[in-house]
């Protein structure tokens, strides 16, 4: 049986999906038998949610979109400017 | 891909993420207009080198990270890093996941919503080191895989993996200050989870 502590150490790994099948299975039998570590992933869970949903919904000028078409008119061949 | 009309078209459909990635990156809408301009110009200039098959979005972060840091991050004054290891694991989980009582009826994804505004979330990643922001805006914004990542960043997976749980670590603690200042969350830990990582009780 997988402990507590073991458990959490890979809570981000695991919610990165960064995990082989065997070693999610191992965290999962934990997690069906811990409420304890279960808040805590759930807890992190929820919180990337909010962190993506927030830092993703700033609203692009249109002018942008224009000037962006603009760069596709571009000459492809012209030599790339000086950075 | 098949022709240059294609590829702008395909393209064309990450332009409003590039433009929020950019805005975390530079911090003003200014540079991040320019930005994600210069981005989309030098893909469109060298769409031969893109491979056919491979992943576009990809390819245009890491087109968006390079110009950033080679253009942008000079003229940047940079954060310091200090304080950034003194964080212990399960930092804001340890101080407002017990918040179980408060939740009522809601649930516990609308509670989490509107602890936080969109401004803190954005402020508290923007506030990390560029090292550590770049990771975490590509893992946890964009999601984007380690190996993904760490091609787009040029850097081992190690690395990423490293930086991803300083970051986090980083970030999460500003969300708390953040609550704390408000008043939302009290300040005193009293009461906070005991659940460690690393089984030593604080």
């Amino acid at each position: 049986m997988t402990d507590c502590n073991d458990t959490l150490r890979e809570l981000q790994t695991f919610l990165d999906r960064e995990m082989s099948e065997t070693a999610r299975s191992v965290i999962h039998s934990h997690l069906e038998g811990c409420p304890d570590c279960l808040e805590a992933f759930d807890f992190h869970a929820e919180l990337r949610v909010v962190i993506a949903a927030k830092c993703h919904n700033d609203e692009m000028p249109e002018s942008l979109l224009t000037k962006i078409k603009q760069c596709f008119g571009e000459d492809p061949e012209a030599e790339i400017s000086t950075h | 891909m098949a022709d240059r009309a294609e590829f702008a078209d395909q393209a064309m459909q990450f332009a409003p993420q590039l433009y929020s990635a950019a805005l975390r990156l530079t911090r003003n809408s200014a540079d991040a207009e320019d930005l994600v301009q210069e981005t989309y110009l030098r893909a469109w200039r060298s769409f031969a080198g893109f491979e056919q098959g491979s992943n576009l979005r990809a390819w245009l972060y890491r087109i968006l990270t390079n110009t950033f840091i080679n253009k942008y991050r000079a003229a940047q004054r940079r954060p310091t890093e200090t304080g950034l290891d003194n964080i212990e694991d399960l930092y804001l989980y340890r101080r407002i996941g017990s918040l179980d009582a408060a939740r009522g009826n809601r649930s516990a994804e609308d509670t989490m919503f509107d602890l936080f505004t969109d401004d803190e979330v954005k402020a508290a990643l923007e506030e990390l080191p560029e090292k550590f922001r770049l990771p975490v805006l590509l893992a946890d914004v964009e999601g984007f895989a380690y190996k993904e990542i760490a091609s787009i960043l040029d850097v081992p997976e190690g690395t990423v993996m490293s930086r991803l749980h300083r970051g986090r670590k980083a970030m999460h603690k500003l969300l708390y200050d953040f609550a704390s200042e408000r008043g939302l969350i009290s300040s005193d830990p009293v009461g906070a989870e005991p659940h460690t990582a690393d089984g030593t009780e604080q």
